[in-house]
């Protein structure tokens, strides 16, 4: 069985990654020790942002300009989905002193 | 003997004078199980503020900042439980966790005799002398005689979480003006 299997696995997982469309990432944001990082970051449209709080305490990611809005409780991980291009600068409602921008690229 | 700069941290909370608090402290360490016990019990006084305030502030700000010190207090507090059970250390009662608990009563009777605005300015300014205290004491004194690595980064962490307190405090205390 293995060897005949093997072979069509491997068909299916070329396709897989010809019909994902090329741009749609994942990133990672990390807030841990009250710093989020990368600092700054660039993204596109339609990429997903994974929020990663590795911090016991509860921290947001809140886009000044109103765009985004993400809670993340202790210990917890968020996505949201990029929609709209520009320089966002967003921080932390709980701890204005964590800031960081996201390059949204159209 | 922790006597002399337990009573400096006191005097330091009533007078807010941070020089005096740094010149005093020199003289003695406290040991881990002691440390332990101040910051926690610093956490605790703190919490007990916010809850008054919860109850009592009339400002929304006010009421927003008592929140974040009660959700930010209660979550290192919970961490230094977890640690102080992980080391299997028992946090000891001493000279300067009794005077901030005897200075915090007294001010948390103080407060109860206000309301409204009288009492949102003078939570917030009493915030923000004590989380300086709080803060230089455990710059001068409480991080650098912490001997267990785990107590040190999680008395820095909160270093850092209460200097944020301390700026927010102090904006707040503006706003209020």
């Amino acid at each position: 069985m293995m060897p005949v299997r093997l072979p069509s696995i491997a068909i299916v997982l070329v396709l897989a990654a010809m019909v994902a469309p090329a741009h749609a990432a994942t990133i990672e944001i990390t807030m841990e020790n009250l710093v989020i990082s990368p600092a700054e970051i660039s993204a596109r449209v339609g990429d997903t942002i994974n929020w990663i709080n590795k911090d016991v305490f509860a921290h947001t990611a809140t886009a000044k300009n109103g765009d985004f809005d993400v809670t993340l409780p202790p210990k917890k991980s968020a996505t949201s989905v990029l929609k709209k291009a520009g320089t966002v600068d967003y921080y932390c409602r709980y701890h204005p002193n964590m800031k960081a921008t996201l390059k949204i690229e159209p | 003997m922790l006597i002399r700069w337990s009573a400096a941290i006191a005097a330091a909370i009533l007078l807010s004078s941070p020089a005096l608090l740094q010149g005093a402290l020199a003289a003695d360490k406290p040991t881990d199980p002691q440390i332990a016990h101040i910051a926690y019990t610093a956490g605790v006084i703190d919490i007990n503020a916010a809850k008054q305030a919860q109850k009592k502030a009339k400002s929304k700000d006010v009421k927003a900042f008592a929140e974040d010190m009660l959700r930010d207090h209660e979550a290192v507090n919970k961490q230094a439980l977890a640690l102080v059970k992980k080391l299997n250390v028992t946090p000891e009662d001493n000279d300067t966790s009794k005077a901030l608990s005897k200075q915090a009563s007294e001010k948390l009777a103080e407060l109860d005799k206000l309301s409204g605005a009288a009492f949102d300015k003078a939570y917030v300014a009493n915030e923000v002398v004590y989380h300086k205290a709080v803060n230089g004491a455990l710059e001068t004194q409480l991080i650098p005689s912490a001997n267990n690595a785990e107590l040190k980064s999680l008395l820095q962490t909160g270093l850092k979480i209460f200097q944020g307190h301390q700026q927010h405090a102090e904006h707040v205390a503006a706003e209020l003006k």
